[in-house]
This record gives structure tokens, sequence and C-alpha cells, in this order.
């Protein structure tokens, strides 16, 4: 569980969090979603220790999270962020296993742990071997994922793990990921600029515009009982589909 | 570190030799070898340490006991080095001396007074035989060596003495001033007595038709105590007193400056002549010379690399995790590069006197800035995502620094090592102007007799080892360098 209380964030004199309370859920996938500048990949590296906040409390795991203990902290918190931040001079196999390494695991239980999540994440063990250079953008994200998840920690942090995909590898990884989330109850935050990613994700979506949350709920909520206007425009931007577009006829339904 | 070069230092001053230094011309450095020769001649164990450089370098390294004895003139201590106490004489002058506890020989023999001369075509064009004649061609270009620029009785005196209103005056190293007027680049320079220049027939001697320029007898200067620590080699260096007249010295500096014999030899040849004594002037064949200036230029730019990495690694990690700590560190090695290579070398003459301790010491110094900075900025430019993947993942700043940061940067920090230790190569030449050896003391020599052969044997071997230092790190830049950091990023 993550608990966040009354948490602010000033960039050079911006409200880039503004005062926010949430309670992120055990065992289940929440998507942090809104606008560019809205404050959601603030927010969740704020959790992860990587920003500190001006304001407010931060608790991960019952501890309250401080520069102190952050290190610690971050063992118990798997994180993903946009272009995978894999260590370029690392193979992916090196870049899976330096944590377990630095926290002294046998060899018989690193192989064993990766053997598991080569399967998790279908990536072919013949390609662990390769720099993060070598691999496609797909492959490198979820090398991040198997990273992140090398150590079986409780809580997996993703901030638009899937930005920087072409559309088909994009919705590849969807299915997987919604598959692993699925898989692992683990508890979840992944954030995206896209409703439709939020809602296939996160049974629980919280919507952020400059700094402040606007409306938290399952994804009908969104639609059926939007908190205000800004709340529909952007459900109405999100599910915005193809077959709203005007096609020749015998096109390519 | 520094320790250790002391160390080093106190080492190299080796108690029971008798050490004998010289300036950088010609004539000093056969005057020298002669010393030397009769010294060795007694039997004691002689350390020669030739070219040192100019004048205030040689009388501070005998003042502080780096040497013990070197050839001197008389006008060059009464006028120059002990001006301010305005000797009238001789007499006085080894008085003076005393007091610093120094001796000073009587007068070898021959003078080197100052002149000055011209090309004698242009002279003869222009109507002029005297000193006094320049009086009346004043956009004549003066090339004048800095100590006549800088004595007493030197520059200054003339022009007043003789109402000089020369509007083009520089002031040059003696040989290249020489060259310069020879190729008409200058019209006039100054000469000494007995510089081979002399016996040119393209050169006129301008009359001294005032006779402002003082006597300047050649003596030998030692250190007193040297008397109780070495009394058989003072006598026997003391055999010298009257015994080189003008024309020896003048033929001397005319075979040594035409390449026909080295100044070691025209020394042996002159003390065998004079004294009977056999010096046999060790010959190096040209492999041996090359090894032992290879060696001494490696131990020139290997301890002073190794202690450079040593210190400027740290320092680059610190200026790149305190910003403000950084830009003291970057100004200060800055400021460190722009003091000139020379000065730089002499201020560390009085702190760790002369040989290899002062050479390190200096590149050291100038080796810092090339690879703090190249270590500050490989850290500072690592992209913030991998930066934040580092620190999310849970690694400790050590950890980080060891793992991430270090092997992120080493392709910049490698090429900060390699600046450094071309730089190095090159700089370390400058190490033979005060007695360190290398490949710097083949050039040096060979600009001073105008022996370009002898250049080139400095300048190719230097050239050589600038060209593998850079195929070395080039190598190393393979080996250190992790292979995913030289791959392109695909799709």
């Amino acid at each position: 569980m993550i608990r966040l209380e009354h948490v602010s964030k000033c960039f050079g004199g911006a409200r880039v969090v503004d005062d926010v309370t949430l309670t992120i859920e055990p065992a289940r996938a929440t998507a942090l979603i809104g606008p560019s500048g809205s404050g959601k990949s603030t927010l969740l590296s704020m959790i992860v220790g990587l920003t500190t906040p001006d304001d407010g409390e931060i608790e991960v795991a019952r501890h309250l999270l401080t520069p102190l203990s952050a290190e610690k902290l971050r063992r118990l918190m798997g994180y993903v962020i946009q272009e995978g931040g894999l260590f370029p001079h690392l193979t992916a196999r090196r870049n899976i296993e330096l944590m377990a390494r630095e926290t002294g695991w046998p060899a018989e239980r690193r192989a064993a742990r990766l053997e598991e999540l080569l399967q998790l994440t279908r990536f072919p063990a013949e390609a662990l071997e390769r720099f993060p250079a070598e691999l496609s953008g797909g492959q490198r994200q979820r090398v991040a994922l198997m990273r992140a998840l090398m150590l079986d920690p409780e809580i997996l942090l993703m901030d638009e793990p899937l930005g920087a995909l072409d559309p088909l590898i994009r919705a590849d990884l969807q299915d997987d990921l919604a598959a692993i989330f699925a898989r692992l109850r683990k508890t979840v935050v992944i954030v995206t600029h896209d409703l439709a990613e939020a809602g296939f994700f996160a049974e629980r979506i919280v919507l952020m515009n400059r700094g402040r949350i606007v409306q938290q709920g399952r994804f009908a909520d969104f639609v059926e009982r939007p908190a205000e206007e800004f709340v529909t425009r952007f459900v109405r931007a999100g599910v915005r589909r193809l077959s709203d577009l005007p096609l020749p006829p015998g096109g390519a339904r | 570190m520094l320790l250790a070069l002391l160390l080093l230092g106190a080492c190299a001053r080796e108690g029971d030799a008798v050490r004998i230094g010289s300036k950088t011309f010609t004539e000093s450095v056969i005057l020298s070898n002669i010393v030397a020769d009769l010294a060795a001649a007694s039997g004691a164990r002689v350390i020669r340490r030739p070219a040192l450089g100019g004048t205030r370098l040689v009388w501070n390294a005998l003042l502080s006991g780096e040497i013990d004895a070197y050839p001197e003139y008389t006008g060059t201590l009464r006028q120059e080095i002990l001006a301010e106490l305005r000797l009238a004489n001789d007499r006085q002058l080894a008085d003076a001396l005393g007091e610093l506890g120094l001796r000073m020989s009587l007068p070898l023999g021959f003078g080197n007074g100052y002149a000055l001369g011209m090309r004698r075509d242009k002279a003869e064009a222009l109507g002029v035989r005297d000193i006094s004649d320049l009086a009346r061609h004043p956009s004549l270009v003066f090339g004048l060596s800095e100590e006549l620029l800088a004595r007493a009785d030197g520059w200054p005196a003339l022009r007043a003495a003789y109402g000089l209103a020369a509007e083009d005056v520089r002031g040059l190293d003696h040989d290249i001033a020489y060259k310069g007027l020879i190729e008409g680049a200058i019209d006039v320079v100054d000469l000494y007595a007995t510089d081979p220049q002399i016996a040119d027939r393209r050169i006129l001697v301008l009359i001294d038709d005032r006779k402002l320029f003082a006597e300047n007898r050649a003596v030998l200067l030692y250190r007193a105590d040297l008397e109780q620590r070495a009394p058989r080699a003072v006598m026997s260096m003391l055999r010298l007193e009257g015994r080189i007249d003008a024309p020896a010295m003048i033929a001397m500096n005319v075979a040594v400056r035409t390449g026909l014999r080295t100044e070691r030899e025209a020394a042996a040849n002159f003390v065998a002549a004079q004294f009977g004594v056999e010096a046999p002037a060790p010959s190096q064949s040209l492999v041996e010379r090359l090894w032992r200036r290879t060696r001494e230029h490696l131990f020139l730019v290997g301890v002073s690399l190794a202690a450079a990495i040593l210190v400027a690694v740290p320092l680059g990690v610190a200026a790149a995790k305190r910003p403000r700590l950084g830009h003291a560190i970057l100004g200060l090695a800055s400021v460190l590069q722009t003091i000139p290579s020379l000065a730089l070398l002499v201020f560390m003459i009085p702190l760790l006197g002369i040989g290899a301790p002062p050479a390190i010491v200096a590149l050291f110094l100038y080796s810092l800035l090339p690879i703090v900075r190249n270590v500050a900025t490989g850290l500072t430019t690592i992209p913030r995502a991998i930066e934040n993947s580092a620190i999310a993942i849970g690694l400790s700043p050590w950890r980080r620094l060891l793992l991430v940061e270090l092997p992120m940067a080493s392709p910049a920090i490698l090429a900060g090592l390699k600046t450094a230790a071309v730089i190095n190569v090159g700089t370390a030449t400058l190490g033979a102007l005060i007695g360190a050896g290398g490949y710097g003391q083949a050039i040096f020599t060979g600009v001073r007799l105008d022996n370009f052969a002898l250049i080139l044997e400095g300048a190719i071997p230097a050239a050589l080892m600038a060209l593998a230092v850079q195929g070395l790190f080039d190598l190393a830049e393979s080996w250190i360098v992790p292979r995913g950091l030289r791959l392109k990023a695909s799709g």
C-alpha cells in the first residue's frame, strides 16, 4: 500500500503537484493519467524517492519515505521508465541481474528467477547477451520490466512504459502487461496519458490536472459520472475511434 | 605523492660527488666540461649538469647547493647578479661572494665582453663603423639578448652613452637573433667577444668607441664548502686559472658550432693538450643516446601522468558531484594551465632543485586540467533517465559511481587521459632545460648549435612517442570502454 498525505511540489515557482492526498490499494493496478504537465510523473518520481516533496508525507508499505529511508524502500519497488533507462554498457542479462548480484544472490537462485521472468515476459533467452543498443524498443521494455521485477518487489511503478513504442509493438506489449499484472497481483502504479490504455490495465484510474486530482474511480465512472467539464473533455478526446473517421466506402474495414 | 617526489629529489642529491653546472650557451657548456674533466682527473666523482638554464637559474642552483661549481663572468656578477651592491672592482666582488659562501677563481684568461655586430654589407651600405654611427639610423631593428637588455651596464647605459634613438628593439635568444641577422630580419645584434660569429666574415663588429662595455672576465665560481668536501678536486680545477686565452676559446667555440666536435670532445682535447689529462669523451652511439633519452623521457611522462591520474580522477568526480567545488577545482586547474611551462619549471627549482623532480611536478600539474575536465564532463552528461534508473533500482551512491557512472563516462575519461598524455610527451621536452634529460636535450642542444640533425634526433623520437602514446590509448579504449557504449542504438 502507498499513502500520500497533502503532498506538494514546486519547480521554479510553479506548483507541479498541489496538495495531493491519495491511497493506492495493494495487489491491484492503479493508473495515473492526465495531460502533459498535470504532475502525474512527478508524483510517481516522489513515490520512488527521486524527487523530494516540499510538503506532505509519503508512506510506502507502512514506512515513512525520507531521503534516508529511500535507498532501502526502493528495493521494495520496481521502476520502469519510458525509454527503459537500461544501462547501455551492460548486457540485457547484466541489467536484469544487477541488483541480485549486489545483494549477493547465488548463481542458481539468479538463474531460476531469470528463467521465470523470461517466461513471464516472453523474452527470447538468446537475446540476453545483447546490449540494449542491439535490442528492439519492445525488447528493451521487456528487459526493463524484468530488471524491475528481479527482486520480486511488492510494488511496480511504471512511468509511460509504452510511450516510445510504435503502435503494433505497443498493442502487443499492452496485452502482455495486462496478463502479467493479472498474474502477479502486485501493487502496480502506471502513469500514462492515454485513457484507453489506463482503462485496459487498471481497475482504478486517478485523473490529474494542474497538479491536483480531479477524479478517481473505475473507467465507467469517468464516462457516466464526470466530476467536472474537464473530465468530459478528456474522456471524449481519449475515446475518439477509428470508426469516427470518414473512410471511403469499402475501405480498410 | 608529493612526499615521494621529495624523496626522489633527495636521492638525486648525491652528497659525495662534485657537480658542475653551466648556462645554456656553447662557451659555458665547453668550460663546464673542461672544469669537470680537471676535477675528474683528481679522482673525484663528477656529475655533469650542462646547459641548465640562464644566469639566474644557474646562480640559484649554486646558492642552493644543487651544483657545486659553474663558469661565470666578472662583469655578469658585478653588473647583473650583484648589481645592487655596486661593487667597484673584482677584489670587492670576491669579498661579496665570500659572504654568500662562494669562492671565485682567478680569471681563466680570456674576457668575454659584449660587442654589437651588423651584417658587413648592410653596415658598409649605411657607412656604419662604430657604435656612435648607429645614432644616425634610428630605424634599424635591434635584436638583443634579454641579459643585455636587463643589465645595468647593458642596453640602458649603451643607449644613454651613445644617444641611440632605436625605435625597434626586441629581446631575443642570442642564437636566434644571430640567425635573424644573417637572414636580414634583424640589423643589429649583441655579440660576445669570444663568439664564433666574431670569426664570421659576413659580420662586422662595431667599435665600442666610447669604451662603454666593461671587462667581463671568465672565472670559475664554486661553493666554499667544496674546499673541505673535495679539496683535491678544487686544486685540480683551479689549475685552469690563466690558462685559456681568447683565441683558444674562440677556436673551441667555432669547433663546436661548426659541428666539428661536441662540447665534451672540445673540452677533452683542450685538457689533453694543456694539462696532459686524458679525459676520454664517452662517445655514445646513436642507439645508446636514443635509448638513454627514451628512458629519461618515459620516466618523466610515466611518473607525472600516473600521479596526475591518481589525483585528477577523484578531483573530477568531486567536481561533478559538487558543482560549486567543481568550479573552484576547474578554475584552479585552468590557472595552472595558463602559467607558461618554462616559468612553471623555474618556479619548481627553489622547491625541488633541478633535474627530474621539478619537471615531474610541473608535468603533473599540466596534466590535471584535461583529466579533471573530462572526468567531470563525462559524469555530468550521463542521461537523466540512466541516472534516475540507477538511483531507483536501489544502488548506493558509491556503487552507482562504480557500476554505472564511471563506466558510462569512460570514453570521455579516456579521451582526457589521451590528451593529457600527448601534451605531456611534448611538454616533457622542456625538462631538458632544467637538467631532467629526455628528448629535449637533443632538441635544445641542436637549437643552440644550429645543428638540424641533432634537433631531429630529439624531435622525431618525441613525435613517435606521442603517436605511440596515442595508439596505446586507442588500444586501451577498446579494452576499457564497455562494448555496449560503442554500439549505435537501433530502432
